[in-house]
């Protein structure tokens, strides 16, 4: 990130996070950022294949929601999910390495941009069907349910899976079985080329999902610290038993629906208006302005993230290749991919 | 060995009664498959009353929300038992069957299992019409990550669906909606069927017919009046479809050097092509006849009885073409 120039906050700093939490969330939206910008750089070099649906722009969603989870509750993503799966824990070296088509992938090469996951941290993949993972968040969180457990599943998903039948169908079980999932839109105002308000009549999706009983908030996906009160308390809800939740982050995607899209159906205007309103440029100005960080420290970070970067596609591009015939692996557990007995 | 005659429908439950005593992470989720309704064809009646309704949950009519729960649930080490009433229906499913829990376990690079089962029913014969007599197993078999199980008897529905909830892959186990009611000897003590092992539901020297589901009983039916013309048939039942045991199907064309394939499903692209297409391969130089087909045309199913009898495969056509082709008149 290079922006420098940040807007003055008279905001006095917030009571329920703790300095090191509000570094711990910018340094995290940066590193996504990081993680994005290389990745498109790599791309547009050739030397990553399939599709890339970058969320720059929406870093502050992830982050602030993922802040209220414990490293046992889980996660469902999107395609356009490295953002998602970086707030929850994802390593960035494994993300490239996965990018890069390697053995140590997180998916050993066969899931890609679209299905990064790693079950030990509760990651469950990316899905590329818009609203897939919403019905298969309603199992998770039943699942949860009937082991007895007290996780919380978070289901983010972009606003144009709330035009999908999965969406109304996972809503309406969600909350028939009062399970414990926070459902989270990542509005960023476009599915496909399609704006926002072409594609649901004067819908405000809290009083839409209001009518399957399932509490939700609007807030401002631009700013890290409400997404992240909504989100705890949705989570905290869940946690104890009381049903599912519903968060609408306003956000916007700075970039086109993947990397060549030249999205000249978003005007300049309101690209320039949502830059401006970047989250992580937000965040930055009110952490220098209450004092909880310098200019050097801020530039340390910086240097910081690029390191952690570029050691993550050193790490990838060291990495061995994943070997072709391994594409033959890992269909079935009982059973190779001709239906021999494993 | 004790055995005594039940139907198909109770060597079923008897299936989901069993395992659900056995391991307490199996759950059943379905429409109207709790009682007093107990199954739209009664073959989880009884079962909610014993078991609760937290281990038999009835769902609303939502069958992309209710198997993608399925989904969710497997993918957390339980191991849920889907009903979805008309294999039709699993259309509005598909994204979850095909995409979902046919995929996770592939893209994560192994990190996941789906322990799933769909039970599902299908094929002709009541006058249903189109969207409630389809048989789509062609599909399940022809997309990786699912396999594929087509009882025809209820020894065969017991063994198979035990092994199928004790299996760690998302199973499509087709049932079918005239089979429910016949009988057929299952013993009392426990027993499995492993997936991947066809039955030689008959032995015969002159042709080998392979047959699934319903039309097992229908080539069985065949073979028999055959034989009072003197032609001996084989019949071989591959139950499940994937995995498929070629090895069986091509020792038997090996022997009898003739090969019919039958089932309900229309022949364009059906699982018949996949057993000829097997055969050619690895038997080519034993088959002494062509291979036919005996399988409905491709129409969707028509409503009225006699023009369903007319689409339909039974054992008078199944016998007239093995009768044809062992005469040499193909």
């Amino acid at each position: 990130m290079s922006a420098k120039k940040t807007e003055a906050t008279t905001e006095a700093p917030p009571e329920d996070l703790t300095r090191e939490q509000l570094l711990g969330m910018y340094r995290r939206m940066r590193l996504i950022r990081a993680f994005e910008d290389k990745a498109k750089e790599r791309f547009e070099a050739g030397e990553i294949a399939g599709f890339l649906h970058l969320s720059q722009g929406q870093e502050a969603v992830p982050v602030g929601v993922c802040w209220a989870l414990g490293p046992r509750d889980y996660i469902t993503s999107t395609h356009r999910g490295h953002g998602d799966v970086i707030a929850k824990g994802c390593e960035v070296k494994r993300m490239f390495a996965e990018l890069y088509g390697r053995a140590t992938g997180y998916c050993k090469g066969k899931g890609g941009s679209m299905h990064i996951a790693d079950f030990s941290q509760g990651i469950i993949g990316a899905t590329g069907i818009v609203s897939g993972s919403l019905p298969t968040s309603v199992g998770i969180g039943m699942g949860i349910k009937q082991r007895g457990g007290d996780e919380v599943v978070v289901c983010f998903f972009g606003d144009g899976a709330t035009a999908e039948g999965g969406f109304h169908e996972a809503l309406n079980l969600a909350s028939l079985w009062q399970v414990p999932v926070v459902f989270v839109c990542q509005n960023n105002l476009y599915g496909l080329s399609q704006p926002w308000e072409k594609t649901a009549y004067k819908c405000d999706l809290v009083a839409r999902v209001g009518t399957y009983h399932i509490p939700g908030e609007c807030v401002d996906g631009m700013d890290v610290i409400a997404v992240h009160r909504a989100a705890r308390k949705a989570v905290e809800r869940a946690r104890r038993g009381g049903g599912p939740g519903f968060i609408e982050a306003k956000t916007y995607r700075f970039l086109g629906h993947y990397v060549g899209d030249p999205a000249l159906y978003m005007p300049a205007e309101e690209r320039e208006a949502w830059r401006k309103r970047d989250a992580i440029v937000k965040l930055r100005g009110q952490l220098l302005a209450w004092g909880y960080l310098t200019e050097a420290e801020d530039e340390a970070m910086g240097a910081e993230v690029a390191a952690e970067i570029e050691a993550g596609v050193e790490y990838a591009k060291a990495s061995p290749l994943a070997a072709p015939e391994t594409a033959l692996d890992e269909l079935y557990v009982h059973f190779d991919y001709l239906g021999n007995p494993r | 060995m004790a055995v005594r005659e039940i139907t198909y429908r109770e060597a079923l439950k008897e299936a989901m009664r069993e395992e659900m005593l056995r391991d307490e992470t199996i759950f059943l989720i379905g429409e109207d498959i709790a009682d007093p309704h107990g199954g739209s064809y009664k073959v989880t009646a009884g079962l909610s009353t014993e078991f609760g309704l937290d281990r038999v949950i009835q769902t609303p009519i939502s069958e992309q929300g209710f198997i993608g729960t399925a989904v969710g649930a497997a993918l957390m080490g339980r191991r849920p038992v889907a009903e979805i009433l008309y294999i039709d229906f699993c259309t509005m499913a598909m994204d979850q069957i095909v995409n979902q829990a046919a995929k996770i376990r592939y893209m994560s690079g192994g990190q996941a299992k789906v322990p799933l089962v769909i039970r599902t029913q299908g094929g002709m014969g009541r006058s249903s019409a189109a969207q409630h007599a389809q048989s789509l197993e062609a599909w399940f078999v022809h997309t990786p990550g699912l396999l594929v199980a087509m009882p025809s008897t209820p020894y065969d529905a017991k063994g198979l669906l035990k092994t199928a909830i004790r299996l760690d892959d998302p199973v499509i186990f087709i049932e079918h909606k005239l089979l429910y009611n016949t009988k057929g000897p299952v013993p009392e003590e426990e027993y499995t069927i492993p997936f991947g092992v066809a039955d030689v539901k008959r032995e015969g020297r002159d042709c080998t017919v392979v047959a699934t589901s319903r039309t097992v009983l229908m080539a069985l039916e065949a073979a028999e009046a055959l034989e009072r013309e003197g032609i001996s048939v084989e019949v071989v039942d591959p139950r499940t479809l994937f995995p498929l045991d070629v090895e069986t199907i091509v020792g038997s064309v090996k022997k009898t050097s003739r090969l019919v394939v039958v089932h309900e499903a229309v022949e364009r692209c059906g699982f018949g092509a996949e057993v000829v297409a097997q055969v050619a391969e690895k038997a080519y130089g034993y088959v002494d006849a062509p291979i036919v087909r005996v399988c409905a045309p491709s129409v969707p199913a028509p409503f009225a009885r006699q023009m369903e009898d007319y689409v339909m495969v039974d054992a008078k056509k199944i016998a007239d073409r093995v009768r044809q082709l062992v005469r040499g008149e193909i």
